[in-house]
């Protein structure tokens, strides 16, 4: 029995106990609003001396961009970061619980903690889900085994890759992967690299835009997250004015309409009893 | 295995790919020799009709001396072998013990061959090379399956990996 001593544990994971209710609601024409979706590109390569994660900035709610310039390169550790495609919220809370999760492993253990263990966190997390965490990922960081990049689906499951794309914008950011990726690239490469395969996603996917987002991370050293690398999309000098001059147009006639006062009145405001 | 879709998700900028479940439309196979197993899979995991991975490794290990072929569900037969890699003991399911195996999307097209080909007490490179054809013929006729060959040897000394690059792959009749 549940007391005021001992309350009753509430049950974890998520609850469906509004499910039926909810479905009535669709029905009579009251569909529950969508969740933010981030049609997004997000990337990330494996280079001579650490990886780069790169991210395009545009949040939208189906055919709305809801936010222009939005980070979607998160930190996890210090020697990691991951970015998110997918739900929004959903990215934002999975990368920021195992974000906690991994500092209190380095409080433990005293060490940097291994680009695997956050990898297995998130798989774990999304897969107790299946799927309803509707985060897409990809994580990338460096350890004492060297520079690692994880793709994780919402699903679930795992790829371990030396170049990798997510999100609606992944086929275009892909095509130049694949014709561009080679071993041991340089930084400047590889900065190069990047910034190519999201602004591939921004011209080519709608669900992507704005601005391209970097994060490089050594292999020594801390990491280098560079916010708004490049603007893909300046906007344009507006080439004339809608503003007219004072006396553009004609004056052609003027009448005074004199006001006749016939009397003034002072009235008391009675303050309202509270 | 079929690729179950479920489109939670009905958002334009997020095409059926993003929200279907990831899977091993696949070819993979085992098989008894004189002095061990070889175990051999292609490389490619889709989403709908994009390959999301062209180099994946679906011979996954146990322990030193057992390892398993992936086939379905990605996120599903990852989080199994976690599993049964840290307990050591089956979940369940449909157990039998066969002197060879193939499975996956792949594996109807070439079951006349394996039971065409396959011998009992072969040697290593004899069975090596029946696994490296059967999943080559396999990859050619299954769309869901392709890339590279992935083989392990296991015996008792331990397992060796190796890879077979698409372009290194047995040739057949190509009509």
């Amino acid at each position: 029995m549940a007391s005021v001593l001992a309350p009753e544990i509430p049950a974890p994971g998520f609850s469906f106990e509004n499910f039926q209710r909810n479905a009535f609601l669709e029905q009579k024409g009251f569909p529950a609003p969508k969740a933010t979706k981030t049609g997004t590109t997000i990337v990330g390569i494996i280079y001579a001396d650490g990886v780069i994660l790169g991210a395009d900035t545009r949040a939208t709610e189906n055919t709305i961009v809801s936010d222009k310039n939005c980070e979607k390169i998160h930190y996890l550790a210090g020697n990691m970061y991951c970015c998110g495609a997918g739900t929004a919220a959903d990215t934002e809370m999975t990368t920021a619980t195992v974000a906690s999760q991994l500092e209190l492993q380095r409080l433990h253990t005293g060490r940097t903690v291994p680009v695997s263990t956050a990898a297995t966190l998130l798989k774990r997390m999304l897969f107790r889900y299946q799927g309803h965490i509707g985060a897409a990922l990809v994580l990338g960081g460096v350890d004492r085994t060297g520079p690692h990049i994880y793709c994780i689906y919402p699903h679930g499951s795992v790829d371990k890759l030396p170049y990798a794309t997510m999100g609606s914008g992944s086929l275009a950011a892909m095509s130049v992967f694949e014709s561009g990726w080679k071993p041991k690239m340089s930084e400047e490469e590889g900065k190069k690299l990047v910034r190519d395969a999201i602004a591939a996603g921004i011209f080519n996917d709608l669900g992507s835009g704005s601005n391209v987002d970097l994060c490089v991370i050594r292999n020594s050293g801390p990491a280098q997250y560079l916010r708004t690398f490049e603007e893909a999309n300046v906007k344009g000098k507006k080439q004339g004015s809608y503003r007219y001059a004072a006396g553009t147009t004609a004056v052609l006639k003027q009448r005074v309409i004199p006001l006749t006062v016939e009397s003034v009145a002072v009235h008391r405001v009675q303050p309202m009893e509270m | 295995m079929a690729t179950s879709v479920i489109n939670t998700y009905a958002d334009p900028s997020m095409p059926e790919w993003m929200s279907a479940a990831h899977s091993t439309g696949t070819s993979i196979m085992a098989c008894e020799f004189a002095g061990g197993v070889v175990i051999g899979a292609d490389s490619r995991t889709t989403t709908g009709a994009y390959i999301a991975n062209r180099v994946t490794d679906k011979l996954t290990k146990i322990t030193d001396h057992i390892y398993c072929c992936r086939s379905g569900s990605a996120a599903d037969t990852q989080a199994i072998s976690d599993i049964v890699s840290y307990h050591l003991m089956p979940i369940g399911g449909m157990v039998q013990r066969q002197a060879v195996s193939i499975g996956g999307s792949g594996s109807t097209y070439v079951y006349g061959y394996v039971d065409a080909n396959f011998k009992p007490n072969m040697s290593k490179d004899e069975a090596v090379k029946f696994v490296t054809n059967t999943l080559a013929l396999a990859m050619l006729r299954d769309g869901s399956s392709g890339g590279v060959v992935r083989l392990g040897v296991i015996t008792e000394k331990g397992v060796e990996r190796s890879v077979i690059l698409g372009d290194q792959l047995p040739k057949f009749y190509e009509g």
